[in-house]
């Protein structure tokens, strides 16, 4: 799958979905529930700090 | 989108966040010490733990414990019986000058020795100033409703910021940021990335946040429509002078809820239940389960069951929406990463703050903006200068 439509709300989805995913999934259960859910919302602000601090080192 | 609809989903992004963006702001300073309020408690020794003593140590008749509270405070009446669902060996007795005082005494009892242990201290205390900023601003219901506007306002403002994102992002990558196009550029696209990313994180602590504003009006219409119902065959009679056995109370409430636990009791008179009963609020076991609390009603002179049933459909979505907002029902790492996001959207709105009062300064490349972008500009929506920049 490709074409501007993905190109643009492709990763705004896919992040949107693991939240989703991280703030059920601990409601359902304890244990690897938690787990799951510690994963799926790590990663959005795992993707913060990742393009938050980030240096391009593209010369100019 | 035409250079029409963008103006007008930004004049709403711009007018929904500025409005929103210093309350909301305190909200996430606030709210921050509240995921870790637990933490504060033990760290400040305001904490009040039960002393160790051998498992399995019968626990002391509920009428003890309420004693205990009595013995304290002879003139006041109970008004609540609560205990924190991970332990089981303090009993959180709530005492008032009537059942809707609001300047409560709060007591600790041993639930084995029937022993007081102490006196909690929130009012006035760092995090009961905390709370109140949070929930309230120290102004009661009309507080709570001008929060939870308010929140509507973030919703309404993340919405926008959602539409707005593709006209921005047309010529960029996902999570691009221009850091060599000047601090306004810079924050510009931090705020486009940082927001779509916590994007549905925060929709959703900022719509359970509003939801909850509005507890104490869906209590008031669960009391007038089912509450009065279950209470009816009791309407005209005078309250009871003398309250019947809270042991008994809670055994025969066990007996008919099996494999149910007591979330908390609401003496007579106060606005969880009638002048005539005991309501006894139980919940379940599991993760999802122990947020659900059914009430159960007994008689407080005979100590009989007179009725029992599930909450309303919007009692359950207000009482699931309380740890989508809190964050606290996924260990320590869901409250570090609550914590992160919160400061992440603390970023979010900083650097919305800061468009806004950059938004005078001129683009640093001006010339190469096109003409349709120029014009938006020009009819009042200088936020979105940078539309589509060259880069």
């Amino acid at each position: 799958m490709s074409g501007p439509f993905i190109r643009m709300w492709g990763a705004p989805i896919a992040v949107a979905i693991l939240t989703v995913v991280g703030l059920i999934s601990a409601l359902v259960g304890d244990g690897a529930w938690d787990h799951i859910s510690a994963v799926a919302l790590g990663v959005p602000v795992m993707l913060c700090l990742w393009y938050g601090v980030r240096r391009r080192t593209k010369g100019h | 989108m035409t250079p029409t609809t963008v103006r007008r989903w930004a004049w709403i992004h711009k007018w929904s966040s500025l409005v929103c963006t210093v309350f909301m702001l305190l909200l996430c300073v606030t709210g921050l010490p509240l995921i870790y309020h637990h933490e504060i408690d033990h760290l400040l020794g305001n904490a009040i733990e039960a002393p160790a003593m051998p498992a399995g140590t019968p626990k002391a008749s509920m009428d003890d414990v309420i004693a205990a509270g009595k013995a304290l405070y002879p003139n006041k009446i109970a008004m609540y019986l609560s205990q924190e669902p991970d332990d089981a060996n303090i009993w959180f007795l709530t005492m008032g000058d009537n059942p809707t005082d609001t300047a409560f005494k709060s007591i600790a009892i041993d639930a084995r020795s029937a022993k007081v242990l102490g006196e909690p201290s929130f009012e006035g205390s760092f995090l009961g100033v905390m709370f109140h900023l949070h929930v309230d601003l120290y102004a009661g219901l009309w507080g709570k409703l001008f929060l939870g506007f308010m929140g509507l306002l973030l919703v309404i403002a993340i919405i926008s910021g959602v539409v707005l994102y593709a006209p921005f992002m047309r010529k960029l990558e996902f999570g691009e940021v221009r850091r060599e196009r000047g601090p306004r550029v810079k924050w510009l696209d931090l705020h486009n990335m940082l927001g779509i990313i916590t994007l549905t994180w925060a929709l959703v602590v900022g719509a359970t946040g509003m939801v909850n504003t509005w507890a104490d009006l869906l209590l008031k219409y669960w009391q007038v429509t089912e509450m009065a119902e279950m209470i009816a065959p009791y309407k005209g009679m005078p309250p009871p002078t003398q309250l019947g056995s809270m042991q008994k109370s809670l055994e025969h409430a066990v007996a008919a809820e099996p494999g149910m636990k007591i979330g908390f009791v609401a003496f007579p008179g106060t606005p969880f239940t009638s002048p005539h009963h005991y309501g006894i609020f139980m919940r379940g076991d599991e993760a999802l389960t122990s947020r659900l609390y059914k009430p159960v009603l007994i008689d407080a002179q005979t100590t009989e069951i007179t009725d029992r049933r599930n909450l309303p459909w919007y009692l359950t979505g207000l009482l699931i929406s309380q740890p989508l907002h809190f964050g606290d029902y996924g260990g320590a790492w869901m409250q570090f990463l609550w914590a992160a996001l919160d400061v992440i959207t603390i970023f979010v709105l900083g650097s919305g703050l800061y468009l806004w009062l950059k938004r005078g300064a001129p683009a640093p490349a001006r010339a190469a903006t096109t003409g349709r972008v120029e014009r938006v500009e020009e009819q009042g929506a200088p936020v979105l200068a940078t539309e589509g920049e060259a880069r």
